[in-house]
């Protein structure tokens, strides 16, 4: 069992989640309540990622994320390290490969309140953020935790992005599902059977965790 | 410190319009679908913005599209009860209304829910009141804000008949609280009447008529564009007393009016619609008549309309009872101002809908 790997893809899951919360909030929200020009093109490359393989995917970021390009000679200039091959550079893969799983949810989820809901909150005086705050977000909650137990459970199982983007540098890069690829590949499967056996466990738990907490907002709800 | 409403654009629909409401004055725009009614409660409201538009209450301008003024409708302090109370689901009657206060004040809250005739359901959420209960929330809310200027979407258009009439009751009582200048929205004409001081008649984004409801509503011009050709007089009464064979006795002016029961006590001011295609006009005082209502008052005016019919206008104790009849029957009773009639009216043809609490006097 590599604990490493483990605690890594856990990290790595969490940092996704984290940064794509506010993103699924603002993005959903604006893809759900506005009309604007180019709504379709932004759903469709929201979408992207959803469609291509992940391999392909992964190179492409691969290209992007080079020392010599562009998005690496900026990141090199704010953090002083490097894209590829390090655990900064998988949560941006992860975080743009997980954009589909996180606003489209979010999106179902802020297009359950009515407009004439939007309408009423601003009627009532509230800004848009506390709007947000008070009725939206109470309202679309639902959609928004879908999107982040997707997020979570898909960043958890991702592998080809990873392989691509990061290698599989122990403590650094290697995650759970790359442990249990490189333990089968060892005839090791014993190894490959437990790591296999968390990762179900972890993914059944937060399905339980996600159910009996959109219970709950349901019964709130009424 | 009236509201001030002008509003122009091309679409969504053409509209060209403007009016003025006094303040704790009842406004009602009345027109078929489609005429622009709730679309100029929106932009009153801020939710719509209009191509060219004015819209200032208490001396604050809220849109003056001329000048680049247009704040959002959060800022405006306005109360507004939508079509269909857009109350908050996931919100307690009670936190519905103070999601509208600057500062949540619970006992102001219960005040305000006490107001709209609400007791004892303050913790129930939407989904556990009844559509008109809901609608008392959508208005106690709306008054929570304070608002400068309350607007009534339609409220009254998605209950049942018996709580419609119980609300229109309490909207007149509440009206007596009540000092902001009201717009009501409705495609209901008698709802109209029933509820505003003055009318607005919109049709295709055009005022046809505006003024004081009595006067707009013997506008057999502004009628057509409603669609109605049942023209109808609002007169005050009060309940004198309930009678066997479930008769009501009221007393208006200078005489008594036997109508079916209605719900109130002995001593409450009414307001009977009678509709003047129900009313028989005679010069000499009939008699061995199975019709209960004989009013006796002096023609004021005789108003000719397009067709065979004359609309004669009869002062009643200081108010006015409108009679359509036919022209050759205005000519053989030679009918001038000023000559006293007797006005005739069949007791069923005032059916129970057509009462109304009276309104406070202003």
């Amino acid at each position: 069992m590599d604990w490493t790997a483990l605690w890594l893809s856990l990290q790595l899951a969490g940092w996704t989640v984290l940064i794509l919360l506010p993103v699924s909030v603002l993005a959903g929200r604006a893809l759900a309540a506005r009309e604007f020009r180019g709504k379709r093109l932004a759903e469709a490359v929201v979408m992207l990622p959803l469609i291509l393989p992940p391999t392909v995917f992964g190179f492409y970021l691969l290209v992007a994320f080079g020392r010599d390009t562009f998005v690496g000679q900026i990141w090199q200039t704010l953090f002083g390290g490097q894209l590829v091959f390090s655990f900064q550079g998988l949560v941006v893969a992860s975080v743009i490969f997980n954009l589909p799983f996180a606003i489209q949810p979010a999106q179902r989820g802020f297009e359950a309140v009515s407009r004439e809901l939007r309408e009423a909150a601003a009627c009532c005086g509230m800004s848009p953020w506390r709007a947000l705050w008070k009725v939206e977000l109470p309202l679309a909650w639902p959609g928004v935790m879908t999107a982040m137990v997707l997020t979570f459970a898909h960043t958890l199982g991702e592998f080809g992005i990873v392989l691509m983007v990061g290698g599989a540098i122990p403590g650094e890069t290697k995650t759970i599902a790359i442990a249990i690829y490189d333990r089968v590949q060892a005839f090791d499967d014993r190894s490959a059977a437990i790591m296999s056996a968390v990762l179900v466990a972890i993914s059944l738990f937060t399905i339980a965790v996600t159910f009996a907490l959109s219970a709950r907002v349901g019964r709130r709800l009424g | 410190m009236a509201l001030e409403v002008m509003a122009r654009a091309e679409a969504p629909i053409p509209l060209d319009v403007a009016f003025t409401v006094a303040p704790g004055a009842l406004l009602a725009l009345v027109g078929p679908s489609g005429a622009g009614k709730t679309t100029l409660l929106r932009a009153v409201a801020g939710l719509w913005r209009p191509e060219a538009g004015r819209v200032a209450v208490d001396g604050v301008t809220w849109l003056d599209t001329g000048a680049g003024v247009d704040l959002p409708p959060h800022r405006r302090r306005v109360g507004v009860v939508f079509q269909s109370y857009a109350l908050f689901p996931h919100m307690t009657a009670a936190q519905n209304v103070m999601a509208a206060m600057d500062a949540p004040d619970g006992a102001e809250a219960a005040r305000l829910l006490d107001l709209v005739n609400l007791h004892g359901l303050a913790d129930r959420r939407p989904a556990e009141l009844s559509g008109g209960q809901q609608q008392r929330v959508a208005l106690a809310r709306a008054l929570a804000r304070r608002p400068q200027a309350l607007l009534l979407d339609e409220p009254f258009s998605a209950v049942d008949r018996a709580t419609r009439e119980k609300l229109h009751a309490e909207v007149v009582a509440l009206r007596a609280h009540l000092n902001m200048p009201v717009v009501l929205v409705t495609h209901d004409v008698h709802e109209a009447q029933l509820l505003a001081d003055r009318m607005v008649v919109l049709a295709q984004g055009r005022v046809v008529r505006a003024g004081a409801t009595a006067e707009v509503m013997s506008d057999q011009e502004a009628l057509r564009a409603m669609g109605i050709r049942e023209v109808a007089a609002m007169l005050p009464a009060t309940v004198a007393e309930h009678l066997p064979y479930g008769m009501t006795r009221l007393t208006v002016a200078d005489g008594a009016l036997y109508l079916p029961r209605i719900d109130a006590a002995p001593g409450a001011q009414v307001r009977v619609r009678i509709p003047a295609h129900e009313v028989i006009l005679s010069r000499a005082r009939p008699e061995g008549l199975s019709a209960q209502n004989i009013l006796s008052g002096q023609v004021v005016r005789t108003v000719p309309g397009a067709g065979p019919a004359v609309m004669v206008h009869v002062a009643v104790g200081g108010h006015e009872v409108l009679a359509r009849i036919t022209r050759r029957a205005a000519g053989q009773l030679d009918l001038q101002p000023g000559m006293p009639v007797h006005v005739i009216l069949k007791a069923m043809s005032v059916a129970r809908d057509q009462i109304a609490p009276a309104s406070p006097s202003r």
